[in-house]
C-alpha cells in the first residue's frame, strides 16, 4: 500500500509551490460552509488558531481540549519566542535562509517544500499576532525587537519575555474565544478523545470521554483535525505537562493514519537537573538563555570533586580553569549550537566524569560575562522571569552562581504522517502541529514549534481542507448512531472495564516511572542495536505486568485522574515500543537521533544518506502484529546536502 | 520531612464535603507541594489497596483530585487554597512552585479548594473556573481576522507601553484573586486583560466596548464587587497590580459617558 504515501507536493520552483497548490486547491462557498462541520482536537497554538480561523470563515466547529480552558493547552509553556523572516535588523535574513537553517538544523529528513512554506508563511504569523494585541517586546523607538536562537546566525526571533508562548496563545485563544462568541465553534473543555471514528474508510467523528461525568459522548463531523501536540511523556519525565500524552494521535495510527519518524525525539540542553525520585516533572530553561549564558565545566577533575562536596562555589573556579566545551569544540556557533548538538556534548562531559552537581549529571550556564557587559537592568528585562523561576526551584540565584541544567526530553519531531496539505493517509483526517512529522526533520530548531503550530493553524489548514470538504456540503450530517459510532463507543468501554477490571497492586505512575526508565536508558541520548532490541523485549513485558498488576481506583461515571492515567499509559507503552523499532531501524545517527554504530572519530553524529534519506511512515497491522514499515524517499531538488558543520 | 495533611475531599457537585487528615513521611525539602500530593495519593492508593490497612480504618476515599499541568507556574490550572492562603505561604509563586522548604517539618497543612460562588466544586480540589472563558468570550479580544494584519513594525509601540501591557498579559487566569476577594470579584482578572490591550493602539477602537461587556459579564455570572483592600493583588501569583483596575474603571466610565 505504498501508494497511500502521496506527498501532493507541488511541481515548479520552491518559491511558487505554495502559490501553485493555493490556486489549485478548490474552495467551498461560504453559503456552504455552514453546512460543514469539523472536529478540532485539542487548543494549543495549532488547534486554537485553526479553531478561530475556521470558524471564522463560517464553519461549523467543534473543539475538544482535556483541560478546564482552552488557554491551559501546553503551547504556554513555551518560553523563548518565535522565528520569522521578517529581516528587521537587516542581517541578511530572508525566506530561504530560514527555510535553509530549518533543513539544515532538521539534519536533511524533513520536506524541502513543507519548510519553505513555512518559512514563507513565518513573517505573515508575527504581523497577525501583533494586530491581535501581542506583546511584544519593542525597541524604545516602538519597533518590534529580536533575538538569537541556536543554530542560527542572524537575529530573527521575536519574543514577549520568558513567556512568548502564554501570549502567542492568549492571542489564539482569544481569537477563538470571539468565533465561540459568535457562535461558530462550540468548545468542549475537559473531554479527552479516545477514539476516531471511521465510515466508509473516511474519518467522521469522534468518541470523547467527558472528564467530569465520566461519559463517553459521541461527535460527528464532516472532517477531524489532530492537533494534540506530542508524545514526550512516553519518558514520564519531560518538559511536556503533565496531562500532554500521545493518545488521540495513536488511536488514529491504530485506525490506520501512518505514524512517521516516531524515533526523532527532541532532548533539550537547558533543564534544570533532576533532584531526586520523588520528582514528576522536568522544568525547561529557554534556550533564549544561551544568547548570553556561556556553558562549562571545570577542566581539573580536583574541582569537580569540590564543588560536589559543597567545598567551593562554581564562581570561585577561576577563568581558566573552565572548560567552555561549546565555545572550543563548536567556534562558529560556540553557545548557540542546536539543541541535539548542545545536549550530546554536555552528555559527552558527564560521561567523561565532568559532570557538577551530586548526582554528577549537570553542566554551568553562567551569566557573570552577561552580567557584567549588559548591566543588570537589560538581564533583567532579558531573563528576569527565567532566573526568579530558576531561583523558586533551587534556592540558588543565577545573579551570584551560574545556573545547573541538563538535557531532557522536550518535544517529538516524529507523528503522524502527513501529506502537504496536512492530510494524513486516512481522508479527512488531518494533523498539525507537534502533532504531525513535518517540518522538522531530524531535530527542531529554537523557537521554531510556536512557528509551525501557528503556521499550520492560521495560513494553511483553514486553506487545505476546504479541497477536501468542497463536495462534502450536499452530504447530510453525520450520524452518531451509525454503527461505526456503536462500535467504537464499545470498543472504548470495553478498554475502560479491562482497566477496572484488573485491580492489582501497583499505581499507574509507578509504571509510566519504568517505562520512562527504560526509554531514557535505551532510547534515549545514545542508542544501539543491542539496547534498542532490550528496550523493545522490556517494554512488551511491562506491558503485560500492566495487565496484570496496576490499580485504577474509583468509578468510571466520576472526575477520575487515575483512569485518565491508566488510559495514557496504555498507549504510551505502544508509542515506546514504535519509537525503539523505529530508532532500531534507522542505523544512523542523525539530528536528535544518536545511534552508536554511527560515529566518527571524534564522536559526532554520521548520518547515511546512502541507506536512509527516508521518511519512515509505520502502518499498524494489529494488537501484537508488527508494524509494516513504508518509505517516503526525501528529494532534495533546491539545496546541496551537506554533513552539518557548526565548528567553522 | 513529615506532615499532617487535612485535605478537603468531596465526592462531587452535589454531595457535602469534609476535611480528612493524612499522615506523610520522608518529603525531601526540594520536592514541590504537587509532587508532596502525588507522594500522598501514592500512598493512598497503596492504602486502599490494602485490605489490612482498610480494616484498621484507613480512609477509603481514595486518591485526592487536583488540578495541575504545566507545573512551571504558567498554564494557570492548578490552584489550591492552602493554609488560608491562594497557591499557599511563598510570594508569587503558583502552587506547583511552592516548594516544601517553606513549611516547617511537622507542621499539619490545610488545603482547601478555591472558594467561591462563581467556581463551583467538581470534585475535592477541583474547581470549575469556566466563568473565566465566558467573560473573555464577551470582549476579551481584538476582532482581527485571520491574514488580514497589516506588517507588524507599521503599529509603533514605545517600549514602556509595551511592557506595561505585557505586565497586565501576565496574568494565567488561575482565579487566586477571587479565592482571595471577600467579595469573590473577578476584578483583577478582568482588569488585566481590559488594560493589556488598551495600552496598546491596535486594542484602542474596542477599548470601551470591550470594558463595559467583560464587566456586565463578569456581574452576570455571580463575582462580586471589587472591595479596594487590594488582597487580589497580593495573592496574585503573576504579581499584577491594581494600577491595571484603575485603567479598566477609566475605560468603564468612558464607556458610559459615550452611551
Amino acid at each position: 500500500m505504498a501508494d497511500k504515501l502521496i506527498s501532493k507536493i507541488p511541481d515548479g520552483p520552491l518559491a511558487e509551490k505554495w502559490t501553485k497548490r493555493k490556486s489549485e486547491l478548490r474552495l467551498v462557498n461560504p453559503n456552504n460552509r455552514r453546512k460543514l462541520e469539523i472536529i478540532v482536537v485539542g487548543t494549543g497554538l495549532g488547534g486554537a488558531s485553526a479553531a478561530a480561523s475556521l470558524g471564522e470563515l463560517g464553519y461549523n466547529v467543534k473543539v475538544f481540549c482535556i483541560s478546564d480552558s482552552p488557554r491551559r493547552a501546553h503551547s504556554i509553556a513555551a518560553q523563548g519566542g518565535i522565528n520569522a523572516a521578517k529581516n528587521y535588523q537587516n542581517d541578511n535574513d530572508a525566506v530561504y535562509r530560514l527555510f535553509y537553517d530549518t533543513i539544515k538544523g532538521g539534519d536533511y529528513r524533513s520536506r524541502e517544500a513543507n519548510v519553505y512554506r513555512l518559512a514563507e508563511v513565518s513573517a505573515a504569523i508575527i504581523d497577525q499576532c501583533v494586530a491581535q494585541g501581542v506583546p511584544f517586546a519593542r525597541e524604545y523607538g516602538g519597533y518590534l525587537a529580536n533575538r538569537s536562537f541556536g543554530g542560527v546566525q542572524v537575529s530573527r526571533t521575536f519574543y514577549a519575555r520568558g513567556q512568548t508562548g502564554q501570549q502567542l496563545l492568549l492571542g489564539a485563544y482569544a481569537a477563538l474565544n470571539r468565533q465561540i462568541a459568535a457562535g461558530t465553534v462550540t468548545s468542549y473543555p475537559r473531554h479527552e478523545m479516545l477514539d476516531l471514528v471511521m465510515i466508509d474508510g473516511q474519518a467522521k467523528g469522534i468518541i470523547a470521554r467527558n472528564l467530569v461525568t465520566g461519559k463517553l459522548e459521541r461527535f460527528g463531523a464532516h472532517a477531524v483535525v489532530i492537533a494534540t501536540g506530542g508524545y514526550g511523556n512516553t519518558y514520564f519525565l519531560s518538559t511536556n505537562a503533565m496531562n500532554s500524552n500521545g493518545s488521540a494521535a495513536w488511536q488514529c495510527y491504530k485506525k490506520g493514519a501512518y505514524f512517521a519518524n516516531p524515533c526523532f525525539a527532541q532532548i533539550h540542553p537547558t533543564c534544570i537537573p533532576v533532584h531526586g525520585d520523588q520528582q514528576c516533572k522536568l522544568t525547561l530553561m529557554s534556550e533564549s538563555l544561551r544568547n548570553d549564558g556561556r556553558i562549562w565545566v571545570p577542566k581539573k577533575m580536583e574541582d569537580v570533586l569540590r564543588l560536589r562536596k559543597h567545598e567551593v562555589k562554581p564562581s570561585q573556579i577561576p577563568e581558566e580553569d573552565r572548560d567552555y566545551y561549546l565555545e572550543r569544540r563548536y567556534p562558529a556557533f560556540g553557545n548557540l549550537v542546536p539543541r541535539d548538538v548542545a545536549s550530546r556534548a554536555a552528555k559527552e562531559r558527564c560521561d567523561a566524569g565532568y559532570g557538577v552537581n551530586e548526582t554528577g549529571l549537570a553542566v554551568f550556564l553562567d551569566f557573570s560575562d552577561a552580567i557584567k557587559r549588559l548591566g543588570h537592568q537589560r538581564v533583567q528585562e532579558r531573563y528576569g522571569n527565567l532566573f526568579d523561576m530558576y531561583y523558586k526551584i533551587n534556592n540558588v540565584s543565577p545573579w551570584e552562581e551560574p545556573m545547573m541544567i541538563y538535557p531532557a526530553i522536550h518535544y517529538t519531531m516524529g507523528g503522524i504522517w502527513v501529506d502537504y496539505d496536512l492530510q494524513t493517509t486516512i481522508p479527512g483526517l488531518y494533523a498539525i502541529g507537534e502533532a504531525n512529522f513535518s517540518d522538522h526533520g531530524g531535530n527542531r530548531l529554537g523557537a521554531s514549534a510556536l512557528m509551525q503550530g501557528l503556521a499550520d493553524g492560521y495560513f494553511v489548514l483553514p486553506v487545505t481542507i476546504a479541497d477536501y470538504l468542497s463536495n462534502k456540503f450536499a452530504e447530510p450530517k453525520t450520524d452518531i448512531n451509525d454503527p461505526a459510532f456503536e462500535q467504537a463507543e464499545k470498543d472504548v468501554q470495553a478498554r475502560i472495564d479491562r482497566l477496572f477490571g484488573i485491580k492489582g497492586k501497583q499505581t499507574v505512575d509507578s509504571m509510566h516511572k519504568k517505562l520512562g526508565n527504560i526509554m531514557w536508558e535505551y532510547v534515549g541520548m545514545a542508542r544501539s542495536e543491542e539496547g534498542l532490541k532490550k528496550a523493545i523485549e522490556e517494554i512488551k513485558k511491562l506491558k503485560a505486568e500492566f495487565y496484570e498488576d496496576v490499580c485504577v481506583p474509583g468509578n468510571q461515571g466520576e472526575f477520575n485522574q487515575e483512569l485518565e492515567k491508566a488510559l495514557r499509559l496504555e498507549d504510551f507503552f505502544e508509542i515506546g515500543e514504535l519509537m525503539a523499532r523505529d530508532a532500531l531501524n534507522r542505523n544512523e545517527s542523525c539530528g536528535g537521533h544518536f545511534r552508536i554504530e554511527s560515529q566518527t572519530e571524534e564522536g559526532e553524529a554520521k548520518r547515511d544518506d546512502a541507506n536512509y534519506m527516508y521518511v519512515a511512515a509505520w502502518e499498524y497491522k494489529g494488537e501484537d502484529k508488527e508494524p509494516e514499515l513504508h518509505k517516503e524517499p526525501l528529494k532534495y531538488e533546491f539545496i546541496e546536502v551537506k554533513t552539518r558543520n557548526y565548528k567553522d | 520531612m513529615d506532615f499532617n495533611l487535612k485535605i478537603w475531599r468531596q465526592k462531587n457537585a452535589r454531595e457535602k464535603g469534609h476535611f480528612e487528615t493524612y499522615h506523610i513521611a520522608g518529603i525531601e525539602e526540594d520536592a514541590s507541594f504537587l509532587e508532596m500530593l502525588d507522594i500522598l495519593n501514592e500512598q493512598l492508593i497503596r492504602e486502599g489497596n490494602d485490605p489490612v490497612a482498610v480494616k484498621r480504618g484507613c480512609q477509603s476515599s481514595g486518591p485526592v483530585s487536583f488540578d495541575h499541568d504545566c507545573r512551571e507556574g504558567i498554564c494557570g490550572a492548578c490552584s489550591l487554597y492552602i493554609d488560608g492562603r491562594a497557591h499557599g505561604p511563598d510570594d508569587h509563586v503558583t502552587t506547583c512552585q511552592l516548594f516544601m522548604r517553606h513549611f516547617k517539618d511537622g507542621a499539619t497543612i490545610t488545603v482547601e479548594p478555591f472558594r467561591s460562588p462563581a467556581f463551583p466544586i467538581i470534585k475535592d480540589l477541583v474547581v470549575d473556573r469556566s466563568a473565566f472563558d465566558k467573560i473573555l468570550q464577551a470582549g476579551g479580544f481584538i476582532s482581527v481576522r485571520t491574514g488580514a494584519a497589516q506588517d507588524a513594525n507599521c503599529i509603533l509601540i514605545p517600549h514602556e507601553k509595551a511592557e506595561k501591557s505585557m505586565d497586565a498579559a501576565a496574568c494565567v487566569g488561575c482565579g487566586a484573586c477571587v479565592a482571595t476577594c471577600k467579595n469573590g470579584s473577578a476584578m483583577l482578572f478582568v482588569a488585566a486583560r481590559v488594560s493589556s490591550l488598551a495600552l496598546l493602539p491596535q486594542g484602542r477602537p474596542e477599548a470601551a466596548r470591550r470594558a463595559r461587556n467583560m464587566v456586565a459579564k463578569m456581574e452576570e455570572l455571580g463575582f462580586g464587587g471589587c472591595t479596594n483592600t487590594r488582597a487580589c493583588e497580593m495573592e496574585c501569583p503573576k504579581g499584577i497590580s491594581i494600577e491595571h483596575i484603575s485603567r479598566l474603571n477609566r475605560e468603564f466610565l468612558s464607556a458610559k459617558f459615550s452611551e
